[in-house]
């Protein structure tokens, strides 16, 4: 048993915290009110290997374990929740099917442009205005082979970073009957002919990351532009998106322990009744659950990312973390805007937008409902 | 162009530096490089990518500062080599210098070798012109801008009254200012690159000299007494009146 980060990690972590403390945290208020994306993050986050990190180096990556991940995403979330999942959609699910999947030709093309961080980056559009949890139900896009070409039709919705990507990775129905294995995954280039991407969505939270819905008309990409196995997106999403829970939750952790510094600050410095409210035990207590669940969570996340290090299974472990860490960002912020006071409730105040930025993490990469299902197969399953 | 980068430990910026029974304590706080050596390792690894060649991390002091040397190694440098011998642990400026220079020599064939302007905790500024002299080459200090070109090396001095371009003959020693640029960031690759790299220590008989008899002697540490500071909020109705009171309390208060 060893809970201790490995040399390697603890200076990925130091140096993953500085440059976040440098470049994405001062303008995390300034992206989130003007809607505006960080690109000096990537510009500055690539040659760091922070975009690589699930590319192999001969692609231009860092191929970082999926601890020294987590630690990323932690790190990120802390500084920036818009910036941190721009950053995930991007390494978890713009380019992890690639690199797992993808053909040698595909991979030399497309990674190492968007590991560098002087391009744009990499997206993944599984969702679609009648298809959210209910991916293999649900999904309508379409892929038809016609001569060289694969020819899509459809649209998908929630498409985060399309706006600012080189290719959007897209779940499509290449077999019309249906069922498990009528799914596949292609590579459209977002300059392709027939592709519209809408202005991004009005959000509630994560406004400095873009999300868009995206339509595919008629759209061409040659028949080598399938990532994977023809058939097999299902399962490949099922695999992507196990992954990237662990990085939610990662966020997650970064918008907790970000908004508990920030109520430690202010509980010290706020003076009610003649004392700094940090010596009410009403407060305390707050600050307490606050750590403790932030403890729980990064070591439930810790332990899921160990496993899927290991090679052993994690999906579980995985939706568990998620569910957790997802939950607990919300309490957390709550309790912190809470300790805050009217301040808290304050766009002045960082406070509420972790709040808000914190909502989403239950939603994306699958529901708090959905992991609860997931957790529900292993918790009755009887094998 | 093979480059030395001279490099050193020390409390990280926000440590509060203290003395304690005659000792000077810095309670928990981390040791780093130190932050102006940081543009030192930039500035080699500059000319490392402009024109080749290698870039080599020294450092004296415990075994503690391989984690200074990691880092350079991980922002790029190609070598790394720790100085550490019990004997050197009273050590002053041109004691440190002497034993660079004996470094310098052994690892041979150096091109340039580079330092920062000063360290954070003792902040003399000295060793690197001291280092020179032991090694009998050209000084070259404060460079914001490097530039090799055959055999010599322009530069261009930053100091408080404007720029001076100056040149010296290769090799030659270098003190490196913030105009150089930031100091990137280790890259991933940088890190597991050095976590996995041995760092050599060499001691003073490594290096075939006595330990260095220190010529500076500290009489006495003392933390300096809190300065008292008074805030005082300045209002007005427009930013023409608040300016023009700031003003009268600037040059009230003599500070211009
Ligand atoms: C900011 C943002 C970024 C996103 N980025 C991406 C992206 O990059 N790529 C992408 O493909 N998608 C993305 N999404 C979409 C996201 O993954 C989906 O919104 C999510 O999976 C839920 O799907 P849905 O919105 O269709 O909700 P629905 O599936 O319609 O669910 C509605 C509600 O019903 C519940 N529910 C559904 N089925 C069940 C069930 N069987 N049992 C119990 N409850 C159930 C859900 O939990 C939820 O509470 C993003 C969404 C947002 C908001």
């Amino acid at each position: 048993m060893d809970f201790d980060l490995n040399e390697e990690q603890k200076a990925w972590k130091r140096t993953v915290h500085d440059f976040v403390a440098k470049v994405v945290k001062p303008r995390a208020q300034e992206v989130d009110e003007r809607e505006e994306f960080n690109w000096e993050a990537v510009r500055k986050g690539g040659p760091l290997g922070l975009l690589g990190m699930n590319i192999p180096e001969e692609y231009g990556g860092s191929n970082v374990d999926m601890i020294s991940s987590t630690i990323a995403m932690e790190e990120l979330g802390w500084g920036c929740g818009s910036t941190a999942l721009a950053f995930t959609a991007h390494n978890g699910l713009g380019t992890a099917p690639l690199t797992r999947y993808g053909s040698e030709e595909l991979k030399q093309k497309w990674l190492p442009l968007v590991a560098d961080g002087k391009g744009n980056l990499g997206s993944l559009a599984l969702t679609e205005p009648g298809a959210g949890s209910d991916i293999q139900g649900g999904v309508t896009c379409r892929a038809e082979k016609q001569g060289g070409d694969w020819v899509i039709n459809g649209a998908k919705m929630w498409c985060t970073n399309a706006g600012i990507a080189e290719y959007i990775i897209t779940l499509v129905r290449t077999d019309a009957k249906g069922g498990s294995k009528s799914l596949s995954m292609i590579l459209v280039p977002t300059g392709s002919k027939g592709l519209v991407i809408d202005p991004a969505e009005k959000k509630m939270g994560l406004r400095g990351s873009p999300t868009h819905g995206v339509h595919y008309e008629n759209v061409r990409v040659p028949l080598g532009y399938l990532v994977g196995e023809e058939g097999r997106g299902m399962h490949q999403t099922l695999a992507t998106l196990d992954a990237g829970r662990i990085s939610i939750g990662g966020i997650s952790v970064g918008l907790a322990v970000a908004a508990l510094e920030a109520a430690v600050n202010y509980a010290r410095e706020r003076y009610a009744f003649g004392k700094p409210i940090s010596e009410f035990q009403a407060t305390q207590f707050k600050l307490s659950n606050m750590a403790t669940e932030i403890e729980v969570a990064r070591t439930m996340l810790h332990k899921a990312a160990w496993l899927k290090d290991q090679g052993r299974p994690f999906n579980k472990e995985a939706a568990m973390a998620k569910l957790f860490a997802t939950e607990m960002a919300e309490r957390v912020c709550y309790d912190a805007i809470q300790i805050h006071g009217g301040n808290g409730y304050s766009r002045d105040f960082h406070v509420e937008r972790m709040y808000r930025d914190a909502r989403l993490m239950t939603i994306g990469e699958g529901t708090s409902e959905i992991q609860r299902l997931v957790i529900a197969r292993h918790v009755l399953s009887t094998e | 162009m093979k480059i030395i980068a001279c490099i050193k430990q020390v409390p990280d910026s926000e440590a509060k530096v203290k003395a304690e029974n005659g000792q000077i304590t810095w309670g928990e706080a981390p040791l780093v490089i130190n932050p102006f050596d940081e543009y030192a390792v930039e500035g080699a690894l500059q000319q490392k990518e402009a024109l080749g060649g290698t870039v080599a991390a020294v450092c004296i002091g415990p075994e503690s500062a391989k984690e200074a040397l990691k880092h350079a190694l991980a922002m790029g440098s190609d070598q790394a080599i720790l100085i550490s011998d019990p004997a050197l642990s009273i050590l002053d400026t041109a004691g440190a210098a002497r034993v660079l220079a004996a470094a310098v020599k052994k690892i041979g064939d150096a091109d340039m070798v580079v330092f920062g302007r000063q360290t954070l905790d003792d902040g003399t500024g000295l060793t690197a012109a001291q280092t020179a002299r032991a090694l009998g080459w050209p000084m070259l200090g404060l460079a914001g801008q490097i530039k090799v070109d055959g055999g010599s090396v322009q530069i261009e001095r930053v100091t408080e009254e404007g720029r001076q371009s100056l040149k010296g003959k290769l090799p030659a020693v270098l003190s490196v200012v913030q105009s150089i640029g930031e100091p990137r960031y280790p890259s991933f690759m940088g890190i597991r690159k050095a976590s996995k790299a041995e760092i050599p220590v060499w001691t003073l008989a490594d290096l075939g000299i006595a330990a260095p008899e220190t010529v500076v002697k500290r009489l006495e540490i003392v933390t300096p007494p809190a300065r008292e500071t008074v805030v005082e909020i300045i209002g007005g109705e427009t930013p023409a009146q608040i300016a023009e009171q700031l003003a009268d309390k600037v040059l009230a208060e003599k500070v211009l």
